[in-house]
């Protein structure tokens, strides 16, 4: 049963209330029509596509937007109940969804989790409502607290909420409000994803930011925040096992680590991204093709060659605070880590920005583990870009 | 072919060029003369027949003289032959213009109907006046709404003193007037002297290098008749090779004909080389029956400015080289030798005829050759007088002797002449005391226009001092100078320290009253082009060993993308590649990392 080959699931619903200032994901708002016919050649997708995948067990599944909340409930339940019927689904499969406060109900929640969603993952960003309205999010403080309350009561076990750091006007004392206000939610939440605002090229808050009407925290106060954040959720128990994300022991997002790990994986939906097998693909990002035919979406494929299959595993298992295992490495590309990396291995350890570990259980030989140090997990760019060869 | 044949041909030959300030419309009346002459159809013609070379075109300036041959049925129901040679339209490019030019008989003196008279207009046609050639005034542009041809008409006779009132008014672009211009040229112009019999006397006025056919000549017969098999010789350079061809030019293509007589435009090939032996303005002579004297106004070319050129990958040295070999093939007044950096290793020592000669050949070997190169600061010829009575003359700063020896250094200084319109005098003024320029006077040439009148030195003009012109000035201002000579100055050098260690590249020299401020900002400047590193960087300015300017490049903390969505991976490995790419145009000083770019930052000073 454990040596069937693994598929994770990803569903992407492209829908939202309205776009933050930030955003630059493949998301907009629609409406109802629209996210209904949408709902449909996504579960023709979901359908049509099982059977290529007959003999994977999908240990995760992950529904992400957007704002997947936005999604009628009823829709959301035909999903996962196809998924269910057509897909081997592991007994203790970890079943995510994002949503938003403000577009949630108790009613909601209750049937999403009778549905099947055993995680939620809220993008809460800050506790102070003047910075919510300053990146354009929707909701309030208040709204949160209700949405955090109903999923709770709802029976979810398993929460993550969402923060960031640096955003136009807040302070350290703010960001610090934001982090406690978190932390002091009955009962805290399992997860805590904290990232600092990047403004990306054409959003509003970019051009913003160019015309020079946007004040933001410089460099060193984006520091402190991210300092902070360290400090604070060590004390509380949350141990940072990703560049970006902290958990509670136990309750690390399996579905996001099987991105690093390069597990294979199925994304559904408008412009999602796949990686089967080495193969790397996804669906176009045009709507109006993906309504009329879901599964004729599907762009040109990339057959990762070794030498960029060895750069995804530096770059993308470096993001884990873990690091990546050099036994592995040996076994994947039949050449020892060193024979590769040896020189950029070597320099950025004496740069005290990567270290060696020794493998946990070492069955066998045992190669020991390669990880970003503290120094190196703020600057994980600098490095990974070493990697590339 | 008779005596009496080649007498008459001759009478129906007229040999001219067009003279304009930039933008004024000369290339396009050039392709309108042409497409009305009828030597080609419309299919053939390209958008502008006579600028061949891209980047001529992208630039709007033409930057090698060539000459195309049309005939023309007058009115008066004769054919005549028309050779129009082109001029380059750049002060860079003064002496080839002077040549060009002394291979007329006439010029076309183009105006903006609009704009009127501008620097290069009458700096232009001063020099065609110079070589005695009647110039006729054409009116163009008159179909733009602000168009005033009759206020530049008067304005061509009160300041040029030229006869303007029978002036063709035209418009080039829309093909209106070109009969008139047409007409003119065949009954205001002079048909070419000289005998066909006497002894051979050739003006070469360009030359191309061509793989097939060795070098090209370009020339205007003045005396004599050459043909296949004429034993020729440069007067100058010395060279001596026997005619393999001569001909004439259709647009864009070599026409071979019989031979080339008194009078004529048109080509010899004789297995030569180099462009180097067959210099500009040098004089084609039988070498069994030499004419008595060479033309005059031969001059050596002379490079004005020098820069480092160097390859960003130390492994394409040898295709650099081969490069500039071949570019030289065809330009005679680039000059190169090889030279070494600390900071960048192997390169050549590189001299042009002005800055944007530099531009053109770095543009030509960056999209020809495919190279990326780091040009380090462009730089002119300084005289250095040493203590000890010897005379060097410094083309690279890194190669300023000891202070201690130096018994004083002189520049060189040009003459300029700025015309401006009157609300613009005071900025423009400003501008040239800025860079040390020394006021000779001011002329207005009309209620709302004036010339003036400055010595400036030619380091204080190279990099930008035609964008400052412009950009202070609303785009107004014109500008054309002329080398006057070498003058004493008080100049240092100034010396850039990277992470304490000394950047060859970046030295410059400077005069003593503007280092501190060139220090200050090229700090500054350089603080911004240097990504910051695992450790703190100082970057100081200092001229002899005392630091005079510092700034600090603060050590990175932070370089993370934290998001990375959806499985979706294509970004974040592009911005990996990107910084990777990034890197890899960095160029290694110690334990630094400075961006190519960063080495241009000096040029760039008076961006903000």
């Amino acid at each position: 049963m454990t040596n069937k080959k693994e598929l994770e699931l990803y569903f992407h619903i492209p829908f939202c209330v309205r776009k933050c200032l930030y955003c630059d994901f493949l998301s907009a708002p629609a409406d109802r029509e629209t996210i209904g016919r949408y709902m449909e050649a996504l579960l023709a997708e979901t359908e049509g596509s099982a059977v290529s995948y007959a003999d994977h067990r999908v240990p995760t599944v992950f529904i992400g937007g957007g704002t997947p909340s936005v999604a009628a409930v009823e829709d959301m339940e035909r999903l996962l109940s196809s998924v269910g019927r057509l897909y081997r689904l592991d007994r203790d499969a970890e079943i995510t969804m994002e949503v938003n406060p403000g577009t949630v109900s108790g009613e909601q929640l209750r049937r999403l989790y009778r549905a099947g969603v055993n995680r939620l993952s809220i993008g809460l960003q800050s506790a102070d409502d003047g910075e919510l309205a300053a990146i354009g999010r929707i909701h309030t403080w208040e709204q949160f607290l209700d949405a955090y309350g109903e999923a709770r009561r709802a029976g979810f076990g398993n929460v993550n909420v969402d923060i960031m750091s640096a955003l136009p006007g807040q302070t350290l004392a703010g960001y610090r409000r934001t982090l406690e206000r978190v932390l002091s939610l009955e009962p805290p939440p399992e997860h805590i994803s904290a990232y600092s605002l990047i403004l990306e090229e054409g959003t509003p808050l970019f051009e913003r930011y160019e015309e020079g009407s946007l004040e933001i925290p410089d460099e060193d106060a984006d520091r402190e925040m991210y300092e902070l954040t360290r400090e604070i959720l060590a004390q509380r128990g949350y141990r940072r096992y990703e560049i970006s994300n902290y958990a509670r022991e136990g309750y690390e997002c399996r579905h996001n680590c099987g991105y690093w790990r390069r597990r294979s994986y199925l994304g559904l939906g408008l412009g999602a991204a796949s990686l089967v097998d080495n193969v790397r693909f996804r669906n176009g990002a045009d709507l109006r093709a993906y309504l009329a035919d879901p599964l004729g979406c599907r762009e040109a494929e990339q057959i990762l060659s070794r030498q960029e299959q060895m750069e995804e595993f530096m770059f993308l298992g470096l993001r884990m605070r873990s690091g990546i295992s050099c036994g592995e490495f040996r076994q994947l590309f039949g050449r020892g880590i060193e024979e590769i990396y040896g020189d950029v291995i070597d320099k950025n350890i004496r740069d005290g920005l990567l270290e060696l570990w020794p493998e946990r259980e070492g069955a066998g030989e045992s190669l020991g583990r390669l990880a970003l140090t503290e120094k190196g997990l703020d600057l994980s760019n600098y490095v990974m870009a070493q990697f590339l060869l | 072919m008779e005596s009496m044949d080649r007498k008459q041909e001759q009478g129906r030959i007229r040999n001219f060029c067009i003279v304009a300030h930039i933008d004024h419309g000369k290339s396009t009346l050039a392709d309108r003369i042409i497409e009305h002459t009828g030597l080609l159809t419309s299919r053939e013609m390209q958008a502008q027949v006579l600028d061949n070379m891209d980047l001529e075109r992208e630039r709007g300036i033409t930057i090698k003289a060539q000459a195309v041959r049309t005939v023309y049925k007058a009115r008066d129901g004769q054919e005549y032959i028309l050779n129009l040679i082109d001029t380059p339209g750049h002060v860079d490019f003064n002496y080839e213009v002077s040549r060009s030019l002394a291979a007329c008989d006439g010029a076309i003196l183009v105006v903006d109907a609009a704009q009127g008279i501008e620097a290069q207009t009458l700096a232009n046609v001063y020099l065609a006046l110079d070589h005695d050639l009647d110039v006729i005034p054409v009116i163009n542009k008159i179909d733009l709404p602000s168009a005033e041809p009759q206020r530049v008409i008067d304005e061509i006779e009160d300041v040029i003193g030229l006869e303007a009132q029978d002036a063709p008014l035209i418009s080039a672009k829309n093909g209106i007037g070109i009969e008139d211009v047409l007409e003119q040229i065949v009954k205001k112009i002079p048909a070419p002297k000289g005998n066909p019999d006497s002894p051979l006397q050739a003006l070469i006025f360009d030359s191309l290098y061509d793989s097939y056919k060795g070098v090209i000549i370009f020339c205007r017969i003045m005396e004599g008749t050459v043909k296949k098999g004429t034993a020729i010789r440069m007067m100058a350079t010395g060279a001596k090779e026997e005619v393999v061809e001569v001909g004439v030019f259709g647009a864009g293509q070599f026409i071979p004909c019989e031979e080339l007589s008194a009078g004529m435009v048109g080509y010899i090939t004789a297995s030569i080389k180099n462009v180097k032996d067959t210099a500009v303005g040098d004089t084609v002579t039988d070498d069994a029956n030499p004419c008595e004297a060479p033309l005059p106004g031969y001059k050596k070319v002379q490079s004005m400015v020098y820069c480092g050129f160097y390859p960003a990958d130390g492994a394409k040295y040898p295709d650099l080289r081969d490069a500039l070999e071949k570019l030289q093939l065809n330009d005679a007044a680039l000059q190169y030798e090889p030279e070494t950096s600390v900071a960048l290793g192997f390169g050549f020592r590189c001299g042009f005829l002005g800055l944007l000669h530099l531009e053109v050949i770095q543009e030509r070997l960056e999209r020809e050759y495919n190279l990326d190169l780091v040009a380090t600061a462009p730089g002119v010829v300084y005289k250095v007088f040493k203590t000890n009575g010897e005379m060097i003359e410094l083309t690279n700063p890194s190669n300023l002797p000891d202070p201690s020896v130096i018994e004083h250094m002189e520049e060189p200084v040009v003459s300029a002449e700025i015309m401006v319109t009157s609300e613009f005098i005071g900025s423009i003024m400003e501008l040239c005391q800025e860079r040390r320029g020394r006021y000779l006077g001011m002329e207005y040439i009309e209620a709302s226009r004036a010339v003036l009148r400055y010595e400036l030195p030619l380091n204080e003009i190279i990099y930008d001092f035609f964008d400052a012109l412009k950009s202070r000035s609303k785009g107004y201002a014109s500008f054309d100078y002329d080398i006057k000579g070498y003058e004493e100055s008080k100049l240092v050098k100034l010396d850039i320290l990277i992470n304490k260690e000394e950047v060859d590249a970046l030295s410059f020299i400077v005069h003593a009253d503007s280092a501190y401020e060139r220090g200050r900002r090229m700090c500054e400047k350089l603080k911004e082009e240097i990504p910051r590193h695992l450790f703190e960087i100082p970057i100081q300015a200092a001229i002899g060993g005392k630091v005079i300017a510092r700034e600090t490049v603060k050590a990175m903390r932070k370089d993370v993308l934290a998001k990375c969505y959806g499985g979706d991976i294509t970004r974040k490995k592009k911005l990996l590649e990107k910084q990777k790419e990034g890197k890899k145009r960095m160029r290694q000083i110690g334990n630094v990392e400075i961006p190519q770019k960063a080495f241009l930052s000096v040029l760039k000073l008076d961006d903000d």
